[in-house]
Protein backbone atom coordinates (compact mmCIF):
# COMPACT_ATOMS: atom_id res chain seq x y z
CA UNK A 1 0.00 0.00 0.00
CA UNK A 2 1.19 3.34 -0.85
CA UNK A 3 0.58 6.80 0.71
CA UNK A 4 -1.71 7.99 -2.07
CA UNK A 5 -3.83 4.82 -1.72
CA UNK A 6 -4.11 5.25 2.02
CA UNK A 7 -5.14 9.00 1.81
CA UNK A 8 -7.95 8.28 -0.48
CA UNK A 9 -8.99 5.41 1.55
CA UNK A 10 -8.95 6.72 4.65
CA UNK A 11 -10.63 10.45 3.20
CA UNK A 12 -13.44 8.34 1.93
CA UNK A 13 -14.38 7.04 5.41
CA UNK A 14 -17.49 9.39 5.86
CA UNK A 15 -17.33 8.76 9.93
CA UNK A 16 -14.74 6.80 12.17
CA UNK A 17 -16.08 6.54 15.36
CA UNK A 18 -17.69 10.00 14.88
CA UNK A 19 -14.65 11.69 13.35
CA UNK A 20 -13.31 12.72 9.66
CA UNK A 21 -9.59 11.71 8.72
CA UNK A 22 -8.14 14.90 6.56
CA UNK A 23 -5.16 13.55 4.41
CA UNK A 24 -2.40 15.89 2.91
CA UNK A 25 0.57 14.23 1.37
CA UNK A 26 3.74 16.03 2.34
CA UNK A 27 6.77 16.36 -0.40
CA UNK A 28 10.16 14.88 0.36
CA UNK A 29 12.34 11.56 -0.52
CA UNK A 30 9.97 9.47 1.68
CA UNK A 31 6.36 9.63 0.94
CA UNK A 32 5.08 11.18 4.36
CA UNK A 33 1.19 11.77 4.56
CA UNK A 34 -0.33 14.57 6.94
CA UNK A 35 -3.52 13.11 8.74
CA UNK A 36 -5.55 15.68 10.87
CA UNK A 37 -8.59 14.02 12.98
CA UNK A 38 -11.52 16.23 13.22
CA UNK A 39 -10.92 19.17 14.44
CA UNK A 40 -7.25 18.28 16.28
CA UNK A 41 -5.03 20.36 14.07
CA UNK A 42 -3.15 21.38 16.53
CA UNK A 43 -1.74 17.61 16.43
CA UNK A 44 -1.73 15.80 13.18
CA UNK A 45 -0.60 12.78 12.71
CA UNK A 46 2.38 11.54 10.62
CA UNK A 47 1.93 8.56 8.54
CA UNK A 48 4.78 6.43 6.23
CA UNK A 49 4.78 3.28 5.05
CA UNK A 50 8.37 1.27 4.71
CA UNK A 51 8.53 -2.56 3.87
CA UNK A 52 7.58 -3.80 7.37
CA UNK A 53 5.40 -1.74 8.71
CA UNK A 54 3.27 1.77 8.52
CA UNK A 55 4.08 3.80 11.41
CA UNK A 56 1.90 6.82 12.57
CA UNK A 57 3.39 9.36 14.77
CA UNK A 58 2.33 12.09 16.53
CA UNK A 59 5.01 15.12 17.57
CA UNK A 60 4.50 16.42 21.15
CA UNK A 61 7.05 18.57 22.38
CA UNK A 62 10.38 19.72 21.81
CA UNK A 63 13.48 19.38 23.93
CA UNK A 64 13.54 23.41 24.31
CA UNK A 65 9.94 22.94 26.06
CA UNK A 66 10.74 20.60 28.92
CA UNK A 67 11.76 22.32 32.51
CA UNK A 68 15.18 21.43 32.57
CA UNK A 69 15.09 20.73 36.74
CA UNK A 70 11.90 18.10 36.45
CA UNK A 71 13.30 16.68 32.85
CA UNK A 72 14.60 13.09 34.53
CA UNK A 73 11.04 12.95 35.86
CA UNK A 74 9.37 13.49 33.00
CA UNK A 75 11.39 10.94 30.99
CA UNK A 76 10.39 8.03 34.12
CA UNK A 77 6.59 9.68 34.16
CA UNK A 78 6.53 8.87 30.16
CA UNK A 79 8.40 5.10 30.22
CA UNK A 80 5.81 4.34 32.93
CA UNK A 81 3.20 5.19 31.16
CA UNK A 82 3.92 3.70 27.80
CA UNK A 83 2.41 0.28 28.76
CA UNK A 84 -0.82 1.46 30.19
CA UNK A 85 -1.69 3.76 27.22
CA UNK A 86 -3.38 2.02 24.17
CA UNK A 87 -1.95 1.14 20.89
CA UNK A 88 0.96 4.22 21.27
CA UNK A 89 4.68 4.42 22.30
CA UNK A 90 6.69 7.01 23.37
CA UNK A 91 9.51 8.40 21.26
CA UNK A 92 11.99 10.76 19.93
CA UNK A 93 12.95 11.91 16.71
CA UNK A 94 15.57 14.65 17.25
CA UNK A 95 15.08 17.00 19.71
CA UNK A 96 11.25 15.86 19.43
CA UNK A 97 9.29 13.85 21.44
CA UNK A 98 6.51 12.23 20.24
CA UNK A 99 3.94 9.52 20.16
CA UNK A 100 4.11 6.86 17.55
CA UNK A 101 2.20 3.47 16.93
CA UNK A 102 3.73 0.91 14.10
CA UNK A 103 1.06 -1.12 11.97
CA UNK A 104 1.81 -4.47 10.10
CA UNK A 105 2.35 -3.41 6.27
CA UNK A 106 -0.80 -5.37 5.74
CA UNK A 107 -3.42 -3.90 7.87
CA UNK A 108 -6.58 -3.38 6.75
CA UNK A 109 -7.78 0.48 6.65
CA UNK A 110 -10.61 0.85 9.47
CA UNK A 111 -7.39 -0.44 11.45
CA UNK A 112 -4.94 2.03 10.08
CA UNK A 113 -8.07 4.80 10.69
CA UNK A 114 -8.81 3.76 14.05
CA UNK A 115 -4.76 3.69 14.83
CA UNK A 116 -4.78 7.38 13.88
CA UNK A 117 -7.84 8.22 15.86
CA UNK A 118 -6.27 6.74 18.90
CA UNK A 119 -3.31 8.04 18.45
CA UNK A 120 -4.56 11.38 18.64
CA UNK A 121 -6.59 10.91 21.11
CA UNK A 122 -3.56 9.93 22.97
CA UNK A 123 -1.43 12.28 22.22
CA UNK A 124 -4.35 14.83 23.79
CA UNK A 125 -4.03 12.69 26.91
CA UNK A 126 -0.37 12.48 27.14
CA UNK A 127 0.62 16.52 27.03
CA UNK A 128 -2.48 16.35 29.57
CA UNK A 129 -0.68 14.35 31.65
CA UNK A 130 2.79 15.76 31.44
CA UNK A 131 1.47 19.18 31.32
CA UNK A 132 3.50 20.50 34.79
CA UNK A 133 6.95 18.86 32.95
CA UNK A 134 6.49 21.69 29.81
CA UNK A 135 7.94 25.41 30.18
CA UNK B 1 27.50 -5.16 17.53
CA UNK B 2 24.14 -5.59 17.84
CA UNK B 3 22.51 -3.71 14.90
CA UNK B 4 20.00 -1.43 18.03
CA UNK B 5 23.59 -0.24 19.36
CA UNK B 6 25.08 0.73 15.79
CA UNK B 7 21.79 2.53 15.02
CA UNK B 8 22.02 3.96 18.97
CA UNK B 9 25.53 5.21 17.94
CA UNK B 10 24.94 6.45 14.62
CA UNK B 11 21.19 8.25 15.70
CA UNK B 12 23.86 9.92 18.73
CA UNK B 13 26.22 10.73 16.03
CA UNK B 14 23.60 12.78 13.93
CA UNK B 15 24.36 10.93 11.09
CA UNK B 16 21.23 11.07 8.02
CA UNK B 17 22.25 8.23 6.68
CA UNK B 18 22.01 5.48 9.07
CA UNK B 19 22.32 3.20 6.44
CA UNK B 20 25.41 3.71 5.24
CA UNK B 21 26.69 4.64 8.86
CA UNK B 22 25.54 0.71 10.20
CA UNK B 23 25.46 -1.75 7.04
CA UNK B 24 28.05 -0.36 4.70
CA UNK B 25 29.16 2.36 2.08
CA UNK B 26 26.52 0.99 -0.30
CA UNK B 27 23.65 0.96 2.46
CA UNK B 28 21.43 -1.70 3.14
CA UNK B 29 21.96 -3.65 -1.10
CA UNK B 30 25.05 -5.75 0.52
CA UNK B 31 22.35 -6.67 3.51
CA UNK B 32 19.44 -7.57 1.23
CA UNK B 33 22.05 -9.28 -1.49
CA UNK B 34 23.05 -11.14 1.86
CA UNK B 35 19.68 -12.35 2.21
CA UNK B 36 18.82 -13.11 -1.55
CA UNK B 37 21.72 -15.63 -0.91
CA UNK B 38 21.13 -17.13 1.97
CA UNK B 39 17.58 -17.73 -0.17
CA UNK B 40 18.96 -19.45 -2.98
CA UNK B 41 21.05 -21.43 0.04
CA UNK B 42 17.69 -22.50 1.95
CA UNK B 43 15.67 -23.50 -1.49
CA UNK B 44 19.24 -25.67 -2.34
CA UNK B 45 19.08 -27.27 0.95
CA UNK B 46 14.94 -28.04 0.23
CA UNK B 47 15.31 -29.55 -2.60
CA UNK B 48 18.15 -31.73 -1.40
CA UNK B 49 15.86 -32.38 1.79
CA UNK B 50 12.75 -33.50 -0.18
CA UNK B 51 15.48 -35.54 -2.13
CA UNK B 52 17.12 -37.60 0.19
CA UNK B 53 13.62 -38.16 1.92
CA UNK B 54 12.53 -40.09 -1.00
CA UNK B 55 15.06 -42.20 -1.06
CA UNK B 56 14.95 -42.72 2.48
CA UNK B 57 11.17 -44.23 2.05
CA UNK B 58 12.42 -46.25 -0.66
CA UNK B 59 14.75 -47.51 1.33
CA UNK B 60 12.35 -48.07 4.08
CA UNK B 61 9.67 -50.03 1.79
CA UNK B 62 12.51 -52.29 0.32
CA UNK B 63 13.67 -53.40 4.51
CA UNK B 64 10.16 -54.13 4.70
CA UNK B 65 9.56 -55.97 1.43
CA UNK B 66 12.52 -58.15 2.03
CA UNK B 67 11.14 -58.84 5.45
CA UNK B 68 8.32 -60.00 4.66
CA UNK B 69 10.04 -62.25 2.35
CA UNK B 70 13.02 -63.58 4.50
CA UNK B 71 9.67 -64.56 6.92
CA UNK B 72 7.37 -66.01 4.38
CA UNK B 73 11.06 -68.42 2.51
CA UNK B 74 11.49 -69.24 6.36
CA UNK B 75 7.66 -70.76 6.16
CA UNK B 76 8.51 -72.72 3.07
CA UNK B 77 11.74 -73.93 4.49
CA UNK B 78 10.02 -75.28 7.48
CA UNK B 79 7.32 -76.96 5.35
CA UNK B 80 10.12 -78.46 3.38
CA UNK B 81 11.61 -79.70 6.35
CA UNK B 82 7.96 -81.36 6.86
CA UNK B 83 7.98 -83.06 3.93
CA UNK B 84 11.25 -84.96 4.86
CA UNK B 85 13.08 -82.88 1.60
CA UNK B 86 16.52 -81.63 3.32
CA UNK B 87 17.75 -80.67 0.02
CA UNK B 88 14.87 -78.27 -0.92
CA UNK B 89 14.93 -77.00 2.84
CA UNK B 90 18.75 -76.54 2.64
CA UNK B 91 18.07 -74.77 -1.11
CA UNK B 92 15.57 -72.25 0.53
CA UNK B 93 17.75 -71.47 3.63
CA UNK B 94 20.52 -70.07 0.77
CA UNK B 95 17.88 -68.39 -0.52
CA UNK B 96 17.20 -66.73 3.09
CA UNK B 97 20.71 -66.10 4.06
CA UNK B 98 20.93 -64.30 0.09
CA UNK B 99 17.91 -61.90 1.54
CA UNK B 100 19.43 -61.46 4.79
CA UNK B 101 22.64 -60.25 3.45
CA UNK B 102 20.40 -57.85 1.02
CA UNK B 103 18.59 -57.22 4.48
CA UNK B 104 21.25 -55.78 6.32
CA UNK B 105 22.38 -54.01 3.50
CA UNK B 106 19.33 -52.19 2.77
CA UNK B 107 18.92 -51.08 6.28
CA UNK B 108 22.28 -49.43 6.49
CA UNK B 109 21.13 -47.48 3.55
CA UNK B 110 18.21 -46.29 5.19
CA UNK B 111 20.20 -45.14 8.14
CA UNK B 112 22.52 -43.35 5.97
CA UNK B 113 19.82 -41.79 4.45
CA UNK B 114 18.13 -41.23 8.13
CA UNK B 115 21.23 -39.29 9.48
CA UNK B 116 21.28 -37.11 6.22
CA UNK B 117 17.67 -36.02 6.26
CA UNK B 118 18.35 -35.12 10.12
CA UNK B 119 21.31 -33.07 9.05
CA UNK B 120 19.42 -31.13 6.06
CA UNK B 121 16.65 -30.32 8.06
CA UNK B 122 19.00 -29.18 10.61
CA UNK B 123 20.61 -26.93 8.22
CA UNK B 124 17.37 -25.94 6.74
CA UNK B 125 16.05 -24.98 10.12
CA UNK B 126 19.82 -22.60 10.73
CA UNK B 127 19.34 -21.17 7.36
CA UNK B 128 15.64 -19.97 8.04
CA UNK B 129 16.57 -18.36 11.30
CA UNK B 130 19.63 -16.67 9.49
CA UNK B 131 17.55 -15.18 6.90
CA UNK B 132 14.57 -14.09 9.75
CA UNK B 133 17.15 -11.89 11.62
CA UNK B 134 18.93 -10.89 8.74
CA UNK B 135 15.65 -9.65 7.40
CA UNK B 136 14.79 -7.77 10.98
CA UNK B 137 18.00 -6.10 11.56
CA UNK B 138 17.53 -5.08 8.39
CA UNK B 139 13.84 -3.78 9.21
CA UNK B 140 15.73 -2.01 11.88
CA UNK B 141 17.92 -0.17 9.59
CA UNK B 142 15.45 0.78 7.16
CA UNK B 143 12.73 1.52 9.50
CA UNK B 144 15.22 4.47 11.00
CA UNK B 145 16.03 5.54 8.08
CA UNK B 146 12.70 6.15 6.54
CA UNK B 147 11.99 7.91 9.86
CA UNK B 148 14.79 10.59 9.52
CA UNK B 149 13.60 11.05 5.99
CA UNK B 150 10.43 11.73 6.98
CA UNK B 151 11.15 13.81 9.81
CA UNK B 152 13.14 15.90 7.39
CA UNK B 153 10.02 15.87 4.76
CA UNK B 154 8.02 17.24 7.93
CA UNK B 155 10.31 20.30 9.04
CA UNK B 156 11.10 20.88 5.64
CA UNK B 157 7.57 21.05 4.58
CA UNK B 158 6.75 23.32 8.18
CA UNK B 159 9.42 26.09 6.99
CA UNK B 160 7.90 26.02 3.91
CA UNK B 161 4.77 26.59 4.47
CA UNK B 162 5.57 28.93 7.44
CA UNK B 163 3.04 27.28 9.53
CA UNK B 164 4.05 27.65 13.51
CA UNK B 165 4.98 24.96 15.43
CA UNK B 166 2.28 25.81 18.30
CA UNK B 167 3.95 24.46 21.75
CA UNK B 168 2.32 21.40 24.04
CA UNK B 169 1.16 23.65 26.24
CA UNK B 170 -0.32 26.30 23.20
CA UNK B 171 -1.85 23.11 21.40
CA UNK B 172 -3.52 21.93 24.67
CA UNK B 173 -4.90 25.32 25.16
CA UNK B 174 -6.56 25.80 21.67
CA UNK B 175 -8.29 22.04 22.40
CA UNK B 176 -9.02 22.59 25.76
CA UNK B 177 -10.47 25.94 24.59
CA UNK B 178 -12.16 24.74 21.36
CA UNK B 179 -13.59 21.51 23.38
CA UNK B 180 -15.27 23.46 26.36
CA UNK B 181 -16.71 25.96 23.08
CA UNK B 182 -18.37 22.94 21.61
CA UNK B 183 -19.53 21.79 25.14
CA UNK B 184 -21.50 25.31 25.66
CA UNK B 185 -22.86 25.11 22.32
CA UNK B 186 -24.09 21.23 22.70
CA UNK B 187 -25.72 22.88 26.10
CA UNK B 188 -27.33 25.71 24.51
CA UNK B 189 -28.95 23.87 22.12
CA UNK B 190 -30.42 21.36 24.96
CA UNK B 191 -31.49 24.17 26.42
CA UNK B 192 -33.17 25.65 24.04
CA UNK B 193 -34.92 22.55 22.78
CA UNK B 194 -35.92 21.91 26.19
CA UNK B 195 -37.59 25.50 26.05
CA UNK B 196 -39.28 24.03 22.66
CA UNK B 197 -40.73 21.20 23.78
CA UNK B 198 -41.87 23.45 26.89
CA UNK B 199 -44.11 25.60 24.45
CA UNK B 200 -45.54 23.12 22.24
CA UNK B 201 -47.01 21.00 25.72
CA UNK B 202 -48.16 24.50 25.69
CA UNK B 203 -49.94 25.11 22.98
CA UNK B 204 -51.00 21.53 22.59
CA UNK B 205 -53.09 22.18 25.90
CA UNK B 206 -54.40 24.81 25.13
CA UNK B 207 -55.65 23.69 21.59
CA UNK B 208 -57.40 20.30 24.26
CA UNK B 209 -59.38 22.93 26.02
CA UNK B 210 -57.20 22.20 29.33
CA UNK B 211 -55.45 25.61 29.89
CA UNK B 212 -56.83 28.97 29.33
CA UNK B 213 -56.52 31.48 25.73
CA UNK B 214 -56.18 34.51 25.41
CA UNK B 215 -59.79 35.15 24.26
CA UNK B 216 -60.84 33.04 27.43
CA UNK B 217 -59.04 35.74 29.85
CA UNK B 218 -60.24 38.64 28.51
CA UNK B 219 -63.69 37.69 28.38
CA UNK B 220 -62.95 37.19 32.18
CA UNK B 221 -61.82 40.31 32.74
CA UNK B 222 -64.57 41.85 30.70
CA UNK B 223 -67.45 39.92 32.83
CA UNK B 224 -65.08 41.23 36.05
CA UNK B 225 -65.01 44.75 34.99
CA UNK B 226 -69.34 44.25 34.62
CA UNK B 227 -69.51 43.33 37.95
CA UNK B 228 -68.16 45.89 39.63
CA UNK B 229 -70.06 48.55 37.79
Amino acid sequence: MNTEDLAMQLSNFEDLNGYQLDCQPIPGETDVLQITVGDFDELPSYVSVTDTQILCITYLFTEDEVKADSRTQLLEEMLELNIPMPLSSFSRIGDRYVIFGALAINSSIEDIGFEIITLTENAVEAITALEDYLE
Amino acid sequence: MSVLKKIMTAVRGGAREVGELIVDANGTRIFEQEIKDAEIHLRKAKQDLTDVMARQMQAGRKVESLKKEISEHEGYAGQALEKGNEDLALEIAEKIAQLEADLMEQEEVHKSFSGHVVRLKELVKKTERQIKDYERQLAMVKTTESVQRASAAITDNFASSNSKILSARDSLERIKERQQNNFDRLAAAEELEAENSDKSLEERMKSAGIKGGGDKSANAVLDRIKAKR
